[in-house]
């Protein structure tokens, strides 16, 4: 039986959006898929949520979903924030899919701002809110001029203001949200994900969907494409360095984490993903991505700097 | 002795820009022989019209003339700010000379502007980008040309700037903040950086008091003897065209009324507009 509005005693469709819209965004995610890294305008329909919040993102999760697959919604790697609880009420009320918090078990995942630090499988597609697809946007305001640069490729100025940031600051400094070139055309942003998680986008198993609900667009990285991060020959990307730091609850290290702090003023760090989190604790999984060749720079740095235990 | 017109660097034949919707007597009916660009019958406005020029490597070209004589418009067809209504033009770098570079894909216009030519603006508003250091602003032709190394992109930025005699501890400051004279010379350096057998140069002093000028024009001068690269030079000042060019062009109207050695055009002006021209200034 599917649930109804009792305000206007009308029936919605599986998945709350009609089937032609539907039908319009999965033809734009198609194309997405064909020029990976490409941004694709689209209608953005009303949601029952405000552009900006998430909207982008649950476009293409209702377009996508099916009634056999398993949804799982992270905001910043946790399934229990406020915005992802009631963005995954919302899906289940309007598809009747089965939830979960496993990352392994998911077929649709819809993220903000993390990606799993389990690694994603060919069965799984990741979904992310993105707030700013322009990658460019920093450097040009205005939007036709944007799309022509991607059109000629001439991104000059993307590589201008990273020599600026390293000239000004020593270092690349963009956290989240680093550039990226996909199959060596586009120049994406990823959403405002960790550089942590930057590497992961690479040549994965996965499909990637990016909806940016308030700019109406979106964008793909279709399983293994080649995503590599703008580095100078000279001055390389490198993701976040927590050396010698060990989660609090897990004791392991090699994932991204959070600083807590209480209200003395002291800090402990915890693994950001909550479901990996969960995982190490109860010793079901263990970490992943280990062809990382970034991670494996800190993972070495690390082992370097700890003592062995007697 | 080589045949010289066979060594061209620089070969433009019939170049046209015409503003709004001519007909086929547009270009017929404007000219210096009407005083006027502005076509009678369609008041479209033909900027320039079947420039004819050749420039040989190593060769500074003068283009005089007054204002809205189309001597800007030119340079700016040249190095692709404008879109010609007709005309070729083949550079010898590219494609062996055999390619109109005004018919190709902007793809295209961009890899020889970023590789074989440099333009230097009247205006360093034009040329350089005041949100980026001055380092920044040479890096982005450095860039564009595909050195991705910082190390050897700020050797070459302060290699720039001391040919240019800018202070080098000023290479991560914004040229905002330069004086008129510095502000040009960082745009020297941009136009310059990646070695182009090509400089254009538009109005470079103006606007700069006279000491400031003749450093600029003695920079140039030196640069051109060191580099041995080749320019077009658009002023409407016959002394800059006098001290920097071999060969000057006088305009007038949109068309080319005079053309020969610098020397024998000062001296020697044949056209009435010429004579006009040197009369009132010497």
């Amino acid at each position: 039986m599917i649930p109804t509005f009792k305000k206007f005693d009308t029936q919605f469709n599986f998945a709350f959006i009609d089937e032609n819209t539907k039908r319009e965004i999965r033809r734009k995610l198609l194309k997405a898929i064909c020029i990976p890294g490409y941004q694709v305008p689209y209608s953005s329909p009303e949601m029952p949520i405000a552009r900006g919040w998430g909207t982008g993102g649950l476009h293409v999760t209702l377009s996508v979903i099916g009634k056999d697959d398993r949804f799982k919604i992270i905001d910043q790697g946790s399934d229990a924030s406020v915005n992802a609880c009631n963005l995954r009420d919302f899906v289940h009320r309007v598809t009747h899919c089965r939830v979960t918090f496993d990352t392994h078990e998911a077929t649709l995942i819809q993220t903000r701002h993390r990606i799993p630090e389990e690694q994603l499988n060919d069965g799984q597609i990741l979904v992310f809110q993105v707030p700013q697809p322009e990658p460019l946007r920093a450097v040009e305001r205005y939007e036709t001029k944007t799309r022509e640069m991607h059109g000629e490729a001439d991104y000059a100025r993307m590589w201008v203001s990273l020599y600026e940031a390293f000239v000004r600051y020593g270092d690349i400094m963009q956290g989240a949200g680093y550039p990226v070139m996909v199959n060596g055309r586009h120049i994406m942003s990823p959403s405002p994900i960790p550089r942590w998680d930057v590497p992961n986008l690479n040549q994965s198993d996965c499909l990637y969907l990016f909806g940016a609900g308030r700019e109406k667009r979106l964008y793909a990285v279709p399983p293994h494409t080649d995503v590599v991060p703008l580095e100078f020959e000279d001055v390389k990307f490198r993701i976040e360095q927590f050396s010698g730091i060990r989660c609090s609850m897990s004791g392991t290290g090699g994932a991204f984490m959070d600083e807590l702090y209480n209200d003395l003023g002291d800090f402990r760090h915890v693994i950001n993903d909550s479901d990996f989190l969960d995982k190490l604790v109860e010793r079901k999984t263990r970490p992943q991505q280990w062809s990382n060749k970034y991670l494996q720079e800190v993972l070495d740095e690390m082992n370097a700097n700890t003592d062995p235990q007697p | 002795m080589t045949n010289l017109s066979d060594n061209w660097l620089l070969k433009v034949e019939g170049l046209t820009k015409i503003y709004g919707e001519p007909n086929e007597n547009s270009v017929r009916l404007t000219g210096p022989l009407f005083g006027s660009n502005i076509c009678p019958e369609t008041d479209s406005i033909v900027a320039c019209a079947d420039i004819n020029l050749e420039l040989f490597p190593g060769e500074v070209l003068g283009v005089v003339g007054e204002s809205g004589s189309g001597k800007s418009t030119v340079v700016r067809l040249l190095y692709f700010d404008l879109e010609s209504t007709a005309g070729v033009a083949y550079f010898n770098q590219y494609g062996n000379g055999a390619i109109n570079i005004l018919n190709e894909s902007s793809q295209k216009k961009r890899f020889i502007r970023n590789h074989l030519m440099g333009m230097v603006y009247q205006n360093p508003k034009d040329g350089l980008n005041f949100r980026f250091s001055s380092g920044g602003n040479i890096a982005e032709k450095l860039l564009m040309a595909g050195n991705f190394n910082v190390g050897r992109i700020r050797e070459r930025a302060t290699e720039l700037l001391e040919q240019t005699e800018v202070p080098v501890r000023r290479l991560d400051d914004s040229p905002a903040s330069f004086s008129g004279g510095m502000q040009q010379r960082v745009q020297i350096s941009k136009a310059i950086a990646n070695n182009p057998p090509l400089l254009f140069l538009d109005e470079v002093t103006t606007g700069l008091d006279v000491s400031v000028q003749a450093k600029v024009l003695d920079m140039i001068r030196t640069l051109q003897q060191e580099l041995g690269i080749a320019m077009i030079v658009v002023s409407h000042d016959l002394s800059v065209i006098r001290m920097l060019t071999d060969r000057t062009i006088v305009m007038k109207n949109g068309r080319i009324v005079e053309q020969g050695l610098t020397d024998q055009i000062l001296q020697d002006p044949q056209h009435p507009y010429t004579q006009l021209l040197v009369s009132s200034l010497l």
